[in-house]
C-alpha cells in the first residue's frame, strides 16, 4: 500500500481459523486465543514478536480486553468497529501502521461463540436489543424490522429495479454449498438446488431461510508485518496491495439513499486504485455473504459487472470454480461458518488461495484476490486487494 | 410459545388482515405487549408529539428548502437551520418486506406483517408498517397514506400507513 515509508511494504505472514462451527466448550476469548496461536504458528512467530493488536467486538475497550486475555501489551491497538467488515478495516489499518513504522508485527483476531450463547435468533429479533441502539437508531426500531428484513428490503428493491429473480438470488446459496462440500469443517455440506432454496420457508420476503447465512461459533486470526520481516518466516508472504472502506448509514435504512447500492461502490474503486489493478484482473474473491442479495450487490458495486447485472452474473455457477468469478471457496457464510462478523474468514481464505493452500477448491494459479466485508445493514463496506507477488 | 405457533393462533374477530394491533389474549398466553415507545431526543420532541396528535411532520431547511427526516439539528444538504413542516401523509412504497419470523414481542404476535420504506410526497423517506390490507397486496410503488397514528406514550406516537382507498391490486 502507499504511501509507504521507504522499503516497508505490508504483508500477511500468517493466517488461521479456530475450530468451527460449534464450540460449546469454549469461551469467546478462548476462540481468539486458539486462532491467534495458530496464526502465529503459521507465520513462524511467537507472542513475544507481537507489538500491535487489533480486534472488534461488542463491548467498549474490547481490543484492550482481548489483549489482556492473550497476555499482550501492545503499543499499537485498534478496535474500529464496522460490523462484519471490521477485519478488512483492521487489516488495512494494520498495513498502514507497519508501513509507517509504528508497528512491526500486528496480530488481528476474531472470536465468537454466538451459536452456543444465543442460538439461532440473531437475525430475527433474538439479539437482545432488537436493533435498538442509543440515539437515532430509534427511528427505524419501532416497526418490527429484523436484520433479515433489512436485507430483504434491499433485495425487493433490487428485484423491482433490475428484474433480479429469486432464482438468481438462490443460485448464490447453491454455489456456496457446492464449495462447502469440499470443506470438512463447513456447517452444512449436503448439496442443495435452487428449488431447495425457494422451497425453504420465507423469513422476510423475498428472502428464504436458505438465502440467509448460517449462525456459528468460530474465529480467525492473521498476522500483518512487513515484507522484509516476512522474508525469512515459514510461509510465503501475501502482499496487501490496497484497501479502502466506506459507510452510508448505521441502523436506519431510511437514511440510505439507494438500497440497491452498497458501500462497496465507494470502497471498491478506491481499493483497486490504491492497488493499481482493475476488477477484471482478480482471480478469486471472498465476498461477505450474509445473505444472497449481499453478494449480488457486491459483485456489481466492486465492478465485476454493471449495476443491475448481478443476478445474471451469479447464476448458472457464475461464482463457482471455473465460473466468472470463483467466490467464497470455503463455502462462505451461507454454508461454512458465520459467527456474526465473518470478515476475518474472508481474509484467511483469500490468503490460502494465493498461497495455493485451498485444497479441492483451489483456483489454479490465483495471483490476485479480493476480500470484501459488508457490515451492519449494508451499512459498511471494506475492500482488501491481496496479491501473491509484490506490487 | 414459538413464532410458528403464534402465526397459527386464531385471530380475534375484530382483527383485520394485516392489522398491526396485538391479537386478543389467548388463554394461558402472556397478555399482549405494546409496541415499544421511544424516548425522544430533544430535537425530535415535536416530531414524536405531533404523531401522538395524528399529524406527521418533516423538517424543512429555512435556507435551501431541503426537506428531511429523521429530525436533526441541521439541514443535511447545506447545514442550515431547520423548521417543522406539516406533511401531507401521502407517499409511495420504496421497498417492503413481509416479516414472517421475529422472536421479539410484540412483533412476534403480529406475524406476518409488512415493514416498508415509504417516500413521502415531501421527499423524506421513513420506515413504517403498511397495515389495513393483506401483506401480499403491498408492492413497490404503491401509493399509501398515513391514516393511523398510534399513541405510544404521553410524548410520542407513530404513523402507520394504509393503501389509499381503491388501490390497484397487483397479482
Amino acid at each position: 500500500m502507499s504511501p509507504a515509508r521507504a522499503g516497508r511494504r505490508a504483508v500477511i505472514a500468517g493466517v488461521a481459523t479456530s475450530d468451527y462451527p460449534h464450540l460449546p466448550g469454549m469461551s469467546e476469548h478462548a476462540v481468539h486465543a486458539e486462532a491467534a496461536g495458530r496464526a502465529l504458528a503459521d507465520a513462524g512467530l511467537e507472542y513475544g514478536d507481537v507489538d500491535g493488536f487489533a480486534t472488534a467486538g461488542f463491548f467498549p475497550m474490547y481490543a484492550v480486553g482481548v489483549a489482556e486475555y492473550l497476555g499482550l501489551h501492545p503499543t499499537y491497538f485498534d478496535e474500529t468497529h464496522a460490523g462484519g467488515a471490521s477485519f478488512e478495516v483492521l487489516v488495512e489499518h494494520a498495513a498502514y501502521a507497519v508501513e509507517a513504522g509504528i508497528a512491526e508485527v500486528v496480530l488481528v483476531t476474531y472470536g465468537s461463540v454466538q451459536l452456543s450463547q444465543m442460538g439461532r435468533r440473531l437475525g430475527t429479533g433474538g439479539g437482545g436489543r432488537g436493533g435498538m441502539a442509543p440515539g437515532p437508531a430509534i427511528y427505524d426500531a419501532l416497526w418490527g424490522n429484523t436484520l433479515v428484513g433489512s436485507y430483504a428490503l434491499a433485495a425487493r428493491r433490487h428485484m423491482h429495479e433490475y428484474k433480479t429473480t429469486p432464482e438468481q438470488l438462490a443460485s448464490v446459496a447453491v454455489t456456496m454449498r457446492d464449495h462447502a462440500a469440499h470443506n470438512p469443517q463447513a456447517q452444512y455440506r449436503d448439496a442443495i438446488t435452487v428449488d431447495d432454496v425457494l422451497s425453504s420457508r420465507l423469513v422476510a420476503d423475498p428472502l428464504h431461510k436458505l438465502d440467509c447465512c448460517v449462525i456459528s461459533d468460530g474465529g480467525g486470526a492473521c498476522v500483518v508485518t512487513t515484507a522484509e520481516r516476512a522474508a525469512d518466516l515459514r510461509k510465503p508472504a501475501v502482499h496487501i496491495l490496497g484497501g479502502a472502506h466506506a459507510t452510508t448509514h448505521h441502523m436506519n435504512l431510511s437514511a440510505d439513499a439507494d438500497l440497491t447500492v452498497s458501500p462497496a461502490a465507494q470502497s471498491g474503486p478506491l481499493a483497486f486504485e490504491r492497488a493499481g489493478i482493475t476488477p477484471a484482473e482478480v482471480d478469486v474473491a471472498q465476498l461477505y455473504d450474509s445473505f444472497t442479495i449481499t453478494v449480488v450487490l457486491t459483485v456489481e458495486d466492486l465492478g465485476f459487472c454493471a449495476k443491475g447485472e448481478g443476478g445474471a452474473f451469479v447464476e448458472d455457477g457464475g461464482l463457482g470454480l471455473g465460473g466468472r468469478l470463483p467466490t467464497n471457496t470455503d463455502g462462505g457464510g451461507l454454508s461454512a461458518c458465520h459467527p456474526g462478523m465473518r470478515g476475518m474468514f474472508l481474509i484467511v481464505e483469500a490468503v490460502r488461495q494465493l498461497r495455493g493452500e485451498a485444497g479441492e477448491t483451489q483456483v489454479p494459479g490465483a495471483r490476485l484476490a479480493v476480500a470484501h466485508g459488508t457490515g451492519g445493514m449494508l451499512s459498511t463496506g471494506a475492500t482488501l486487494v491481496l496479491g501473491k507477488e509484490a506490487p | 410459545m414459538s413464532a410458528s405457533k403464534a402465526s397459527k393462533t386464531p385471530q380475534a374477530p375484530q382483527a383485520r388482515p394485516g392489522d398491526m394491533r396485538p391479537l386478543a389474549e389467548v388463554p394461558g398466553e402472556r397478555p399482549p405487549k405494546p409496541r415499544p415507545a421511544p424516548v425522544p431526543d430533544p430535537e425530535a420532541a415535536q416530531y414524536w408529539a405531533a404523531m401522538g396528535e395524528g399529524r406527521l411532520l418533516v423538517q424543512g431547511c429555512t435556507r435551501c428548502g431541503n426537506r428531511q427526516l429523521y429530525p436533526r439539528q441541521h439541514c443535511l444538504t447545506c447545514r442550515g437551520p431547520v423548521e417543522w413542516v406539516e406533511a401531507s401523509g401521502r407517499g409511495t412504497v420504496y421497498s417492503y418486506t413481509v416479516i414472517r419470523q421475529n422472536h421479539q414481542r410484540p412483533f412476534r404476535d403480529w406475524i406476518p406483517y409488512v415493514v416498508a420504506l415509504v417516500d413521502l410526497e415531501e421527499g423524506p423517506r421513513i420506515m413504517t408498517n403498511v397495515v389495513g390490507c393483506d401483506p401480499e397486496d403491498v408492492y413497490v410503488g404503491m401509493t399509501v397514506e398515513a391514516t393511523r397514528f398510534d399513541v405510544l406514550s404521553d410524548e410520542a406516537g407513530i404513523a402507520l400507513f394504509e393503501p389509499v382507498p381503491g388501490f390497484e391490486h397487483r397479482g
